[in-house]
């Protein structure tokens, strides 16, 4: 079954279609990449999904219901979470508060959001950085606090835009790791990803855009062996060779 | 514990004050200081906690003063009802501030503060069948000691400043800090960020409100200028948030004390030891001290005590 369909998607500012007709679907339970070159749409499609800001035409299916113009926090309510490629810390808040802030959209009680946070907190390996400031978190933990925020909302549903950029090789396995957990614990992910390695490892399937157009879908060894793929990242020559 | 010490000190001197020191003068200060205290804490739930920063305190303060007045002059109600009355009035038109303004972001809630409270005193001043215009509403004191003023106004500052705290330790305490911090994470956190900053904002007015009918009753005049006065009434809910320390739970308490102390100080000329002409120097010293904590102390007095402490108690080893 379809956890996320996107029918069509059109986003465009002004004259620039920055995502043009763009369909694809995400099943219930796998990871899927979403690819392409630097500004080919992808954080766009994922603001488009999130409702940053309104979709052109095109809908937005979650589970079978259209989210089109949901509200933000609406739609995260409904069990999508996400993590910002810019990452967002909550600055003055500890590592801690960051995540019971977010735990907050699933109970009440300031009792179990903290249970909630410090789970979350233990599932992600941060719990030894609890009482820090956000702010004072190197690049590899503010991205795992991104990762660890999202989650606490329960998502059926991860967008995760680029979590693995900046990061040292050892934090890049840790980072493919902590994906697969997430997976495992029964999250559907959608991963926007530069890194190769992250992306080619972990995908079940793949789909690439260029220029906000879809240029190619299918296992992470059939979109490597694309023509159109391998142009758009390497240039015409390599395509044919 | 010794926070909880400190504070339970610091209350009982507060209860025992106008007992120990029977003088009318020092008490009214106190009584002017604890109201600030109520302004200032409402003023930085919403400013110092929630980031939306209010250049117009003055039109919840007046309002709710004006409340309380009009509920003597028009109805013959006792201006005591005011007190309630006032902070639901305030919270009305906070209410219709926030709807307008919270959906942008941005600096339009910090202009529209500013505009309103100018607008709500153009209209006291003009609306003279309601309000009696410049002549201003005078009532009769329901008491001629101050003691009961002193610990109604105590009492306020009491529930003002518990409210504030059991607020932030709760689940829109989290969302208002989160709203500050990023209101795009905050959002996909699942925070309904336009209802949660007009939460902040009613709390904020409601308080305020309450503060203006007190002033009202306590006062027994007021006239258009004094109540929804930028000057007087809003950069100084401002300056006690500062000074104090923002986004602290006792800071603008602090602050009150600090700001009426120095503002005393200087209207009655250093109490009468000074020349005359320096009771015009406080807007001025105001000034400087903004500038000095601003350099020094960003956080406020309360917000960087450990750095006073520190620095203080480095001077007294050397020296």
């Amino acid at each position: 079954m379809a956890i996320l369909e996107v029918k069509n998607l059109s986003k465009h500012f002004g004259g620039l279609k920055a995502v043009d007709d763009v369909s694809f679907q995400v099943q219930d339970g796998e990871i899927m990449g979403l690819i392409g070159p630097n500004g080919s749409g992808k954080t766009t499609i994922f603001n488009c999904i999130n409702h940053y800001y309104p979709i052109t035409s095109g809908d937005i299916l979650f589970k079978g219901r259209s989210i089109k113009g949901m509200k933000t926090h609406r739609i995260c309510h409904l069990g999508i979470g996400r993590t910002f490629q810019v990452v967002k810390p909550l600055a003055r808040m500890s590592v801690l508060d960051n995540v019971t802030a977010s735990a907050f959209s699933r109970t009440h009680t300031i009792g179990e959001a903290r249970k909630e946070a410090l789970k979350v907190l233990d599932f992600c390996n941060l719990d030894d950085q609890r009482d820090k400031l956000a702010r004072s978190l190197p690049i590899g933990g503010r991205k795992r606090l991104e990762i660890a925020r999202a989650l606490a909302t329960k998502p059926e549903l991860m967008l995760l835009d680029e979590t693995a950029a900046g990061l040292t090789p050892g934090e890049l396995d840790e980072a493919i790791d902590l994906i697969k957990k997430m997976r495992e614990s029964g999250v559907t992910i959608l991963i926007v990803e530069h890194i190769m390695k992250v992306i080619m490892t972990i995908s079940d399937r793949i789909h690439a855009i260029n220029f906000g157009q879809t240029i190619g879908e299918g296992t992470p060894a059939e979109v490597a062996n694309n023509p159109a793929v391998v142009e758009a990242y390497l240039g015409e020559s390599y395509a044919h060779s | 514990m010794r926070k909880i010490l400190l504070s339970i000190l610091f209350g009982l001197i507060l209860i025992g004050f106008p007992i120990l020191v029977s003088s009318d003068y020092y008490q009214h200060l106190v009584i002017l200081a604890m109201m600030w205290v109520i302004i200032g804490s409402s003023w930085n739930i919403l400013a110092g906690y929630t980031g939306q920063v209010s250049f117009g305190h003055a039109m919840f303060f007046g309002i709710g003063a004006y409340t309380a007045g009009i509920l003597v002059v028009h109805l013959e109600i006792s201006a005591w009802w005011g007190m309630l009355l006032g902070g639901i009035t305030s919270m009305m038109i906070g209410l219709f501030v926030g709807w307008v303004c919270f959906r942008l972001r941005g600096p339009y809630f910090a202009l529209a503060t500013l505009a309103g409270g100018e607008i709500f005193r153009l209209i006291a001043t003009n609306w003279e069948s309601l309000t009696q215009g410049m002549v201003g509403i005078l009532i009769i004191q329901t008491f001629p000691s101050k003691l009961p003023y002193y610990y109604i106004v105590l009492a306020l500052a009491f529930v003002c400043i518990l409210t504030i705290h059991l607020v932030m330790k709760s689940k829109w305490g989290y969302y208002f800090l989160s709203i500050r911090e990023d209101q795009d994470a905050a959002e996909s956190l699942g925070i309904n960020t336009t209802l949660y900053k007009n939460l902040s904002l009613l709390i904020s007015a409601f308080f305020t409100g309450m503060a203006g009918a007190f002033y009202m009753n306590y006062m027994a005049f007021i006239d258009p200028h004094v109540v929804f006065s930028l000057h007087y009434i809003s950069i100084m809910a401002i300056l006690v948030g500062i000074v104090g320390g923002v986004a602290t739970i006792m800071g603008p308490a602090v602050g009150a004390f600090i700001m009426v102390g120095l503002q005393e100080t200087f209207r009655s000329a250093f109490f009468g030891l000074a020349p005359q002409w320096t009771s015009q120097a406080h807007a001025l010293v105001f000034g400087l001290l903004v500038i000095f904590v601003i350099l020094f102390l960003p956080n406020g007095i309360v917000g960087d005590w450990p750095k006073i402490k520190r620095n203080v108690f480095r001077v007294k080893a050397t020296g």
